[in-house]
């Protein structure tokens, strides 16, 4: 279950941001804005490394003391950013995967709507419910 | 796509609603307008089409995808020759196009065969451009029912 989900454009601008209530969702909101450089690097290393090459999934980017960041790249250059926290060990690589999957079906659905132009913000409710599902219910 | 017909037919009445317009504005916009819906739709249909797919090496490969993977959901078919300079200049030519197959064969529809090629263009334009490449699109007809799509890259 996510602490926070993310959808960024392909400018680096946020489309969607999503976190569970908190006190400084600020910090969240920094989180999701640095991992964008190790997106960033991920991408351009791939180059050496031909096994990950064609893995649209990005895997752990970095992990903080509190909480471990999960990215995905589309070939749209649309990047999904989702924070778990760091003390949940029940969460394994297989359940992120299906997590950004369904990130990424919802995103294309909504992608879709004639009336959804390319660079808007997201405010679909579906997409919305979709998130909903995967983050920390309280 | 579920069903050719559908689709062509659906087509042949959108050009023929955008160039039955009496006021003279409208006339110059036709083709603009079934260019610009044609960018739209390939942006969308790219989006869902590489859902599954690995990512693209490089430009020469989102070409390829368009030729081949693009092609053949819409049209059925894949493009026949893909020839490049390798500085930004691309054509694809199609020997059979689908969109060209119901209209006569000879010199008679030469102008008019110009019409039924702006929505696909928007379409490589619109996909092109979902996958990060700034592209200009311009087709042209020789004999029918070939034609070659033309698609400089605008290099920032």
């Amino acid at each position: 279950m996510a602490v926070c989900v993310a959808v960024i454009a392909k400018d680096n601008y946020p489309l969607y941001i999503r976190t569970i209530a908190v006190d400084n969702e600020l910090k969240f909101h920094y989180t999701v804005h640095t991992s964008l450089d190790v997106v960033e690097e991920k991408i351009s290393s791939v180059a050496k490394n031909t096994a990950d090459l064609r893995e649209l999934y990005l895997g752990l980017l970095y992990p903080t003391e509190d909480y471990k960041v999960y990215g995905y790249v589309t070939n749209t250059k649309v990047k999904f950013v989702i924070v778990v926290e760091s003390s949940n060990t029940v969460l394994r690589d297989n359940e992120i995967r299906s997590m950004f999957r369904k990130l990424h079906n919802a995103y294309v659905d909504m992608f879709c709507n004639p009336f959804y132009n390319h660079g808007d913000v997201i405010s679909s409710r579906s997409f919305g419910e979709v998130v909903n599902g995967m983050m920390v219910q309280d | 796509m579920a069903d050719d017909g559908l689709f062509e037919f659906l087509h042949m009445e959108i050009v023929s609603y955008c160039h039955n317009n009496d006021l003279k504005d409208e006339k110059e916009n036709a083709l603009a307008k079934l260019e610009c819906m044609g960018y739209r739709v390939g942006q969308r249909l790219v989006e869902r089409l590489t859902k599954e797919c690995s990512r693209f090496k490089d430009e020469l490969d989102t070409m390829k995808f368009i030729c081949k993977e693009l092609w053949t959901v819409v049209y059925r078919k894949q493009i026949d020759n893909l020839r490049t300079n390798h500085q930004g200049v691309y054509v694809l030519q199609d020997h059979k196009f689908k969109l060209l197959t119901q209209l006569s064969d000879g010199k008679q529809y030469l102008d008019s065969a110009l019409k039924f090629l702006a929505f696909p263009c928007g379409l490589i334009r619109g996909a092109l451009s979902n996958l990060g490449i700034t592209s200009v699109v311009t087709a042209e007809v020789n004999t029918m029912p070939a034609c070659k799509f033309q698609i400089q890259i605008q290099r920032v």
